[in-house]
């Protein structure tokens, strides 16, 4: 049984359970979210999705509260507007988000700079500077924080013992996303949520520490940090987001396909990450698919043609490696046939790669002797 | 697979069989765990207590090699319960009969005896596969990598056409494909005996039509399998061998005699991006271009063709696959048009193969389709056989015994050992060795073993064993873990040294050559810290 309730003056029906938030998705009317991490249960605690609800003196997160019949609800209003930005700044002031948009004094900028930098890891402006969402979100709402005092925690745990990536908690912002992902999404439990739920960002001093030994090393949870609090040590450096382009593609590995976006600057691959929504996938990678790319940056990677000569081989040219193929072929066609010649064509490669190898096999050389490895 | 990925996150029961799925499939994992976190059941059939076993509602550690023989008993008692889709079975199948003249031969007391799940847990397994429609069913390797592998996967068909369930939403038999493109490989015909999209190549008409786009006469007798080509090799029935791609010298059974066969090769050509095991023994070896460096397209196990794209360019002079092939071709006087990707599926495939006709690149942008994609404005096919409408009309039970696998444990062998992949590593690691992080994360291979078994031969955690069957030895590393029954040695092929394939049999399955991989019988040794570090004796 549906009901209605009134979003922006307008009324509207809504499903039952369903919380604002989820209503304004379905109806398309825009609320800025942070700690929201698509298809798993709220944590409310960014407080950037707020919003009016008639009757009530405090703005209300539209991601935990439920609708009500008749309710009537304000998302865009000079208060809620006001919350967010408090909001937003208490973010940006609670740890070491050393990029412009924290245009705090010139005085305390400097020190708060040089302290930064002291940090392992922080040798230059943050890694997500130009990929963030709290970013993104300060500049939308004209957020300053000239005359306020960043807070950091006085204990900062920095984990980079792990071979793909660095936990840097300076950067936190107790959104709980990451914690969502490996426990909602990879259903793997390696990382322990805030007690009580909500309020992990609130005066926190909780950090969401990995569990190696439950760790899969999926990568989720890096995905899924809308800040520069987790990052990955293989891209580090490399290039800032806005230098890169996004190719989507397949997988290489195995036979679900994931949907991937690779991260491309000057023509190499720099990061991997899964596309949000894409069929089969949905955003989500796995270890393989996520870090197993730069295999095709090898020095050992073959560059030329190769010729045996004697135990060893000597490098050729195309023509003279293809005529030497084309020529041996047929003089074994001549004397034994054409069954006498057999391929074995890749399961890893392009479906069109192998129509012309079944093709060469058959139309050209004349044989049904063509397989794959359609059996392991 | 009959059915969707998707259909993972909202069904209600699964029946997976033979598939370490969070290792060798992990994203389809999630998807699985997710909806049992919501409140599905789960039954998990693997000798080991997986990743995924560790989320299942029952969890039934069978002994290798024994999946008919439990699945005729739940069969057995879906019929003398009256537990089955009678109104299913009657309208859409056929050969019931003959399957339940076969499973009543099957009773749980009997299968306990060969399996090792007892008569008891077989019966309730049975009454909750009844209880919950539709269910699905999903298996791996660990259903055909034995002699019996095409009895197994007829056993799981049988399974689910007895309960109604094949058809559905969140139904069907679900195998999920083990390489990224092993669906696609098959779609294109690189197989023995079809063309592109499952079209036989002894069936006169069906030739015609393929002699006349290609523009050439065209073999009628179906070719060699890989098993068959090697044996070839060697007995100088074939002498020109290309492989593309593959590195059989470590993936295939046996590692000493594919070795020798390769040797035996009159002219031998290797297509890849690495040296490997393999191109060792190659005349010529061609540089291909890799994932990543050329457009084109892949088909993942739910039959969805999805784009490739370049984000780079191949190194040196290597070359797309497709361009050696029509070079190739050129040599011997045939004319290839097409001079990309997008224009052999374009121009070609979809010409040629009926499922793919409504498939063009401009198509497949975004998620790509699921075939069969008959026309134009098709928009795919989710699941297969809808409302138990079978392709080929009604669907068809196989009434199929238990055997054993080809080499049971003995008293000089007295271990099984069985085989798979790791999570950290692909096949033979040409590519996720040279990746930064995963060599760490998984640096050699191991041979794990139950602890009840390391403590009857002093064997700790990290030891150094021998490791022994009729064919070679290898000395790896103990992993002493509890994810291992009894009476098994369980290993991986990502590694040359220690590579389990110097040990498994070359026995194959008799109708797809799909060779034991599961079940060998070995025997397992401490040795000392100096014991030498031979890779095959
Ligand atoms: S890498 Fe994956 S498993 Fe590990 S903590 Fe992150 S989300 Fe969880
Ligand atoms: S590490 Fe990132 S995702 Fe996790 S709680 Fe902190 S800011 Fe949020
Ligand atoms: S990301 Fe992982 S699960 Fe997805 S296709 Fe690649 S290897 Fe398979």
């Amino acid at each position: 049984m549906n009901g209605t309730f009134r979003l922006n003056g307008r009324q509207v029906a809504f499903e039952p359970g369903q919380t604002i938030l989820d209503a304004a998705i379905s109806l398309q009317v825009q609320i800025p979210t942070l700690c929201h991490l698509a298809g798993t249960t709220p944590t409310g605690t960014c407080g950037v999705c707020v919003v009016e609800v008639k009757g009530l003196q405090e703005t209300q997160p539209a991601c935990a509260t439920p609708i009500r019949e008749g309710m009537e609800v304000w998302t865009d209003t000079p208060k809620v507007r006001l919350d967010r930005q408090a909001a937003i700044r208490r973010l940006l002031l609670s740890g070491h988000h050393n990029c412009f948009v924290n245009d705090l004094d010139v005085d305390r900028w400097t020190d708060f700079q040089l302290e930064t930098l002291r940090r392992p890891w922080h040798g230059t402006l943050c890694p997500s500077y130009g990929d963030c969402r709290l970013q993104d979100l300060a500049v939308a709402y004209g957020v300053r924080t000239q005359g306020h005092v960043p807070r950091p925690p006085a204990h900062i745990p920095l984990d980079d013992q792990h071979p793909m990536f660095v936990r840097d908690f300076s950067r936190c912002i107790g959104c709980g996303r990451c914690v969502k992902a490996c426990n909602e999404v990879q259903v793997q439990g390696a990382l322990a949520a805030a007690v009580p739920e909500t309020g992990g960002g609130k005066g926190k001093t909780w950090f969401p520490a990995a569990d190696y030994d439950k760790c899969v090393h999926c990568g989720e949870c890096v995905q899924a940090c809308p800040v520069g609090a987790l990052f990955e040590k293989k891209s580090y450096g490399k290039a800032w987001p806005y230098e890169t382009e996004r190719i989507r593609t397949t997988c290489p590995y195995c036979g679900v396909g994931c949907q991937q976006w690779l991260h491309v600057k000057e023509g190499r691959i720099v990061r991997v990450t899964g596309v949000d929504g894409a069929q089969p996938n949905q955003g989500r990678l796995c270890v393989k698919g996520r870090f197993g790319y730069e295999f095709i940056y090898s020095e050992e990677r073959l560059k030329t043609p190769l010729i045996r000569n004697g135990t060893g081989f000597r490098e050729a040219s195309w023509d003279e490696a293809l005529d030497l193929v084309a020529g041996r072929f047929q003089e074994i066609l001549r004397a034994h046939g054409p069954d006498a010649v057999a391929g074995v064509s890749c399961a890893r490669s392009i479906n069109e790669d192998s129509y012309q190898m079944q093709k060469f096999f058959r139309a050209v050389i004349g044989t049904n002797n063509i397989d794959h490895c359609a059996r392991t | 697979m009959t059915n969707s990925f998707a259909h993972f996150s909202q069904a209600k029961l699964f029946l997976v069989i033979g598939s370490n799925m969070t290792e060798a499939h992990p994203v389809a994992a999630t998807f699985v765990k997710q909806a049992v976190k919501k409140g599905a059941r789960l039954i998990v059939v693997d000798p080991r207590k997986t990743g995924i076993a560790e989320h299942a509602t029952i969890h039934l550690p069978l002994r290798v090699g024994t999946d008919v023989a439990l699945l005729n008993a739940l069969m057995h008692v879906l019929i003398q319960e009256g537990l089955y889709d009678r109104e299913y079975v009657e309208r859409r199948t056929e050969g019931f009969e003959d399957l339940e003249r076969k499973v009543r031969e099957y009773p749980p007391e009997r299968a306990a005896g060969i399996c090792g799940i007892d008569a008891q847990t077989i019966r309730e397994v049975a009454r909750l596969l009844a209880s919950v429609k539709p269910a699905m069913l999903i298996y791996t390797l660990g259903i055909t990598e034995h002699t019996c592998g095409v009895n197994n996967v007829l056993s799981c068909a049988n399974l689910q056409m007895l309960l109604g369930n094949v058809g559905f939403q969140c139904g069907g038999v679900n195998p999920l494909r083990g390489q990224n493109n092993v669906q696609g490989a098959c779609d294109m015909g690189a197989l023995p005996n079809v063309y592109p999209g499952y079209q036989r190549v002894d069936v006169p008409e069906i030739r015609k039509k393929f002699e006349s786009f290609w523009g050439t006469s065209l073999p009628s007798r179906p070719g060699l399998t890989i098993p068959e080509m090697l044996d070839g090799l060697v007995d100088g029935t074939v002498r020109g061998f290309y492989v593309f791609g593959e590195n059989l010298a470590n993936t295939e059974p046996h590692i000493r005699h594919v070795e020798r066969c390769l040797q035996a090769a009159e002219f031998l050509v290797c297509q890849d991006i690495f040296p490997t095991e393999t191109t060792r023994f190659a005349h010529v070896v061609f540089p291909a271009a890799a994932w990543s460096e050329t457009d084109g397209t892949f088909t993942n196990s739910e039959r969805r063709v999805s784009r490739v794209r370049a984000a780079s360019r191949p190194p040196g002079s290597a070359m797309p696959n497709w361009w050696i092939f029509k070079e190739l071709a050129r040599r011997f006087g045939h004319r290839w048009d097409s001079d990309s990707a997008r224009d052999i599926w374009d121009r070609e495939i979809r010409l040629l193969a009926p499922q793919l006709a409504g498939i063009t690149y401009a198509r497949l942008e975004h998620d790509g389709l699921q075939w069969p994609v008959p026309r134009e404005d098709h928009p795919g096919t989710p699941y297969l056989h809808k409302d138990g409408l079978f392709v080929r009309g009604l669907g068809r039970f196989h009434a199929v015994d238990w055997t054993p696998p080809a080499e049971s444990p003995d008293e000089e062998y007295p271990f099984v050992l069985s085989t798979g992949r790791r999570l950290y590593h692909y096949h033979t690691r040409t590519q996720t060795g040279r990746c930064g992080g995963l060599d760490e994360l998984l640096p050699e291979e191991t041979a794990d073993i139950s602890p009840a078994d390391a403590q009857s031969l002093g064997i700790q955690d990290g030891d150094r064993v021998r490791v022994r069957s009729r064919r070679g030895e290898v000395v790896v590393r103990a992993r002493v873990t509890s994810q291992v029954p009894r009476g098994l040695v369980w290993m991986a092929f990502h590694f040359r040294n220690g590579n389990a394939n110097w040990l498994t049999n070359p026995v194959f399955d008799p109708v797809t050559k799909t060779a034991e991989y599961k079940a060998c019988a070995v025997r397992i040794d401490k040795v000392s810290e100096d014991g030498g570090g031979v890779e095959a004796a």
